[in-house]
């Protein structure tokens, strides 16, 4: 048993989607590839949602994706463990999927969270059991401006 | 057109909209089904049927002193009435049952015997929406618009011009909440909500109900008011995770609810003389128009824009003033319904002169479901 250190609401893995929540507490990001059809897919689910195949495969991804969309929500609940302004944004990962984050790192404001930008994943430990994956703006290897938004 | 089996021969909303601290959600269902019951002229015991979603059927029928031989407690969210409707129809049709009571009541402002909102923390929402702070339906629905406008083009403009053109619409409604104009630049002045949307994008908050009873379009001249036919319906769902919709442009639940409606009455998008699209949020109607064909993808905007779903125009849609300007409950669809049934009857505060076909069309979740009815007072 562990101390619940963030008021966020936290997920409770069940045997379908426990192995992604390891993931996160090891720092990867892991998604399921079908065998059959070679279907990337999210939520985990223990049979692939494209072929109905029962031959599935975990792996690590990139942690590497596009910021799809978002809101950028101005009024938090107290004690919810969130401070507003924040996103709340969805990712298309480079392997396909989408999945619903925040984006950190960077100023919460339209400005700075452009559609289409490169994003790349970042753990954030709630608890003993539970990591979430975040989001932040990838700089570009060669930016001279340096690093994008706050470090 | 094809067919007109079954008819809508009760149709009420609760006493009161609005605040209403006095009654508790099962309150509000009963007070709409006795007003539904006097519209009809019937008593509980004429009624065989019972549907209905947020509070049981089981509880429903006992409440009210029902006997049913045939129940649905379909719930999809706000468009789950829409099913109910659908559903109650292939009922009669199939001789399962002859008079179905649909009920929705919801305190939704004053929280009166409501129950929570928070989702399971094992379901997938709660795993993997949930932990990322989404605060209710403002910061969930709304998640998808950036990359509609990005898309698509559309204009923050156009997105606020569909609040304007429904407080239009509401200032006709002495029962809409909100009745006093608006322009475009009130609605993008208005307090921020969730970047994009706006306090004037979002639906209110309200308190109330609404009934209908259904029965064989054989008894329909029976009844004290003038019939709505049943001419058609369809549904569909897509997903219980708005992150995880196919497309953030568009919703599979409704094209795939829209197309059936149409095709099951028999009806062409120009036959089509009222319209009513589900509004939590200023977004909807222009999902709406565009998944059930109304216009071509993309067009939505520059289409309510132009007027054409304002007093005067080819397609008026949501007349009471909708979800933003007349009342929002929660599970919207009630409503809705409601305004079709009115405009049918010729009985609207803002009537449609000789409309003879309305289209209702729901949401349930956010974007997780859909239910489209549609409508005639024309027999067959
Ligand atoms: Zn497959």
């Amino acid at each position: 048993m562990s101390e619940p250190r963030s008021k966020k609401p936290l997920p409770r893995p069940t045997p379908e989607t426990q192995h992604f929540w390891d993931g996160t507490l090891a720092g990867e990001l892991r998604l399921q590839r079908c065998e059959d059809c070679s279907k990337v897919y999210f939520p985990p689910r223990p049979f692939c949602p494209a072929c109905a195949s029962r031959s599935v495969e975990m792996f690590t991804a990139s942690g590497l994706g596009t910021l799809h969309s978002y809101v950028i929500n101005q009024r938090a609940m107290p004690d919810s463990g969130f401070e507003a302004p924040y996103s709340i944004a969805v990712i298309e990962l480079d392997e396909g999927p989408r999945m619903m984050t925040n984006i950190v790192d960077s100023p919460q404001t339209p400005e700075a969270l452009v559609l289409d930008m490169p994003v790349e994943v970042t753990f954030e430990k709630l608890s003993d059991d539970i990591a979430l994956p975040l989001f932040r703006p990838k700089a570009a290897p060669s930016d001279a401006a340096g690093p994008r938004g706050a470090s | 057109m094809t067919r007109t089996r079954v008819a809508i021969v009760g149709a009420a909303e609760t006493t009161e909209l609005g605040k209403i601290p006095d009654l508790s959600v099962i309150g509000l269902h009963a007070d709409a089904a006795l007003n539904a019951l006097t519209d009809a002229g019937l008593r509980p015991s004429d009624i065989d049927g019972v549907a209905t979603a947020g509070e049981s059927p089981t509880s429903i029928a006992h409440y009210l002193g029902i006997t049913p031989s045939w129940v649905d407690g379909t719930t999809v969210g706000g468009c789950s009435f829409m099913l109910h409707v659908r559903h109650a129809a292939a009922a009669i049709e199939a001789g399962l049952c002859s008079t179905v009571l649909i009920t929705h009541g919801e305190s939704g402002k004053s929280r009166v015997g409501a129950g929570g909102f928070n989702r399971p923390a094992a379901s997938l929402s709660g795993q993997f929406e949930a932990p990322f702070g989404p605060m209710g339906a403002p910061t969930m629905f709304t998640i998808p618009v950036l990359r509609y406008m990005k898309d698509l083009d559309l204009s923050i403009e156009k997105l606020a011009n569909v609040a304007v053109v429904q407080r239009r619409w509401a200032s006709k409604n002495p029962r809409a909440s909100f009745r006093d104009p608006i322009t475009v630049d009130d609605v993008l002045n208005s307090r921020m909500i969730a970047y994009p949307f706006r306090l004037l994008m979002c639906c209110l908050v309200t308190d109330g109900g609404g009934a209908l009873i259904l029965t064989s379009a054989e008894r329909a001249s029976d009844f004290p008011t003038r019939p709505v036919y049943i001419l058609g319906g369809g549904e569909s769902t897509e997903t219980p995770m708005v992150s995880q919709m196919e497309d953030l442009t568009t919703s599979k639940a409704f094209r795939v609810s829209g197309q059936k409606a149409f095709e099951s009455s028999g009806i062409s998008h120009a036959d089509v003389d009222h319209l009513m699209i589900y509004d939590a949020f200023a977004h909807l109607p222009i999902y709406g128009l565009e998944d059930l064909g109304f216009v071509e993808r993309g067009e939505a905007g520059d289409f309510i824009w132009d007027g054409h779903t304002d007093e005067g125009g080819s397609l008026p849609m949501n007349t009471n003033g909708g979800g933003l300007s007349y009342m929002h409950s929660g599970m919207y669809g009630m409503y809705a319904l409601q305004e079709s049934v009115r405009q049918m009857r010729g009985t609207a505060p803002a009537q449609i002169d000789g409309a003879q076909i309305s289209v209702c069309h729901g949401v349930g979740g956010m974007f997780g479901a859909s239910g489209t009815i549609v409508m005639t007072n024309q027999p067959s």
